[in-house]
């Protein structure tokens, strides 16, 4: 085993070396850089690795929120792409509605994503609460239906009022808004929120609840509150993503947000390691490229598509050699470890007024 | 007016009465053991005042409250944290945090002011650490905080139970066999730390215990079951000498 392994490196923002004020600055700038990198790669890339880049944002957004519900707390879900799909529908019903243009579209279009958001956390309280008193396969099982449950209501519906909702054969000419600075701002807030939760004191009850439900409520821990909370939170980023998602293809189509979707981004969550937030990015990064790597396989193999099938072995090789995920519950990268030296720096730092220096 | 009332409780599960008219009381300050053969129903004690199972009849009063029934997390929060008698630590979480969970039910900021870490979450985070380490100096095992809880040495484990169940700021502590599985040095260190955390903390403690030494060294009165059944109350000196008592754990005399 290796020495790293059997300790903890994760710390909290009280023993973090950078001031709170920083990495908040740090976060606001880096979202605004995304801008100029937008109409940068807008120009200069090709239209189909473009595509493969959003698409690479999108499912970091997914697997680091499912990561908050599956690997965090230990819940596990099916349902992910049940709460994509009302994001997707819910903004791209009002977008084809209103049909905005120029400055209008984007502030409509960010009204748009926070209410697809809502729609999904609350659809996340409405299914959590009664679905989180199961456990396990119980659990899957119910988070399952609930993202089936979904795609029947929106084959069934072509309209809600005055909206169109378009059915079995889905929806089209949704106004393309998405672009990488919308697709990576998102993604972004998703992991630096998740992170953050993670690696404070308030956000160890999620883990405690993973770990030991029993131990954690006789620690006076709610656990059913921080089970539907984390459910809530996760559902909001799917919702946001479903919305990135709708807005740059132009169309939805219900068969895409079946439970295939859901297993896909499960399989993210998995391979980079259960609880790991740098975890769930690397594999969302990898998962989305390696299908569209292997496209070109098509010319070794005799023009056979043998894409999925290379696809599905190597992540069986890949589970076999590393059952744990790419990364365990580790993150990318060592963090400082706390000592109580570090916490009486902190202390220091934090309460500057409780022991002034003597002159 | 005790501070921990517990009157006439049962515990049934279908036909088997694991507790039956259990009364039992427990003061700020005091040390007070249950012991019995196995399957007596002393778990069972435990699990029914701190909201594990409600109970079948009876009251349990905390802070002249009525409790029976509530909710694990809410008895742990008005003040009764416990262990349990198969470790159950956060394993897979360092020793630190498994005991900053514990303080988690104080924090007064939200997932929001924990997301753009606002002045109160980092005065409260870094408070709560040093808490932490504060307790875990106590129990020795300050320098370890960074270990998985699950790479603790078993004494170590126990210890860190206790550690735990202390951190959510108990009135009352209930440790269910904090000597299992230990050898003779660890338990006389155990010994002493149980004194200590009394001395201390200022709790009234509720154990469990096999080890009749251990027990009869430390508590000032002791509650004996066997088969759900109250058969003896009394001081250790008491308790040794009740006929019911020895039959229980001897046999009857032939």
């Amino acid at each position: 085993m290796a020495i790293g392994a059997d300790i903890d490196t994760t710390a909290t923002a009280a023993a973090s070396r950078v001031p709170a004020w920083v990495s908040n600055l740090a976060i606001v700038l880096v979202i605004a850089a995304l801008w100029p990198i937008n109409a940068l790669l807008a120009d200069r890339l090709n239209p189909y690795f473009f595509q493969v880049l959003i698409v690479i944002g999108i499912n970091i957004t997914l697997a680091v929120s499912l990561n908050l519900i599956n690997g965090i707390t230990g819940q596990f879900s099916l349902g992910h792409a049940g709460f994509m799909a009302l994001g997707a529908y819910t903004s791209a019903i009002l977008m084809r509605h209103f049909s905005p243009s120029g400055a209008a579209a984007e502030a409509l279009f960010l009204g748009a994503l926070l209410l697809a958001g809502l729609m999904a956390a609350v659809a996340g309280i409405v299914v959590g609460v009664p679905a989180l008193r199961l456990r396990g396969d119980y659990l899957a099982i119910a988070t399952l239906g609930f993202g089936e449950i979904i795609n029947v209501l929106i084959v069934n519906t072509e309209t809600i009022g005055r909206f169109e909702v378009g059915g079995a054969s889905g929806l089209h000419g949704i106004p393309i808004v998405t672009n990488f600075f919308w697709t990576y701002a998102v993604a972004l807030v998703c992991i630096v929120c998740i992170w953050r939760l993670a690696h404070s004191s308030k956000g160890k009850a999620f883990l405690a609840v993973r770990e030991d439900e029993i131990a954690a409520a006789a620690m006076g821990v709610d656990t059913t509150y921080h089970k539907v909370a984390a459910f809530v939170i996760g559902a909001f980023f799917a919702g946001v993503a479903g919305g990135i998602s709708a807005m740059w293809f132009g169309d939805l189509d219900p068969e895409s947000f079946r439970f295939m979707r859901s297993i896909e981004i499960v399989a993210m969550v998995v391979l980079g390691g259960s609880g790991s937030v740098t975890g769930a990015v690397l594999a969302a990064v990898v998962l989305t490229v390696l299908p569209e790597a292997l496209r070109d396989v098509r010319q070794y193999t005799g023009g056979q598509d043998l894409r999925l099938i290379i696809y599905s072995l190597l992540l069986i090789v890949m589970m076999l050699v590393r059952p744990e995920g790419l990364l365990g519950r580790r993150e990318l990268w060592w963090t400082r470890r706390r000592t109580p030296a570090a916490v009486k720096a902190a202390r220091a730092l934090d309460v500057p007024d409780a022991n002034p220096p003597v002159a | 007016m005790a501070l921990l009332e517990v009157e006439q409780v049962s515990v049934q599960f279908g036909g088997l009465k694991a507790l039956s008219n259990f009364s039992f009381a427990l003061d700020v300050g005091e040390l007070v053991g249950l012991i019995g053969p196995n399957g007596a129903g002393k778990t069972t004690a435990f699990n029914v005042v701190t909201g594990v199972y409600p109970p079948t009849a009876g009251t349990i009063r905390f802070d002249s409250r009525s409790i029976g029934g509530e909710k694990p997390f809410r008895i742990n929060r008005l003040g009764i944290a416990r262990t349990f008698q198969n470790i159950r630590l956060f394993a897979g979480l360092s020793v630190l945090d498994n005991v900053l969970v514990s303080f988690n039910q104080s924090i007064g900021h939200g997932f929001l002011g924990t997301v753009i870490r606002s002045k109160k979450h980092l005065r409260e985070d870094a408070q709560h650490e040093r808490e932490a380490f504060e307790l875990l100096d106590v129990f020795g095992l300050a320098d370890r905080a960074n270990l998985l809880a699950s790479n603790l040495p078993y004494g170590d484990q126990r210890r860190l139970e206790i550690a735990r169940a202390l951190a959510t700021k108990p009135k009352v502590l209930l440790l269910d066999e904090p000597a299992a599985g230990m050898n003779p040095q660890e338990k006389i260190d155990l010994t002493n730390l149980i004194r200590q955390v009394r001395r201390q903390f200022q709790v009234g403690i509720w154990l469990i215990e096999h080890d009749m030494k251990l027990v009869m060294n430390l508590v000032d009165r002791l509650t004996v079951l066997d088969h759900g059944e109250t058969i003896a109350v009394g001081t250790p000196g008491e308790v040794q000498a009740n006929p019911k008592v020895i039959e229980a754990y001897l046999g009857e005399p032939v």
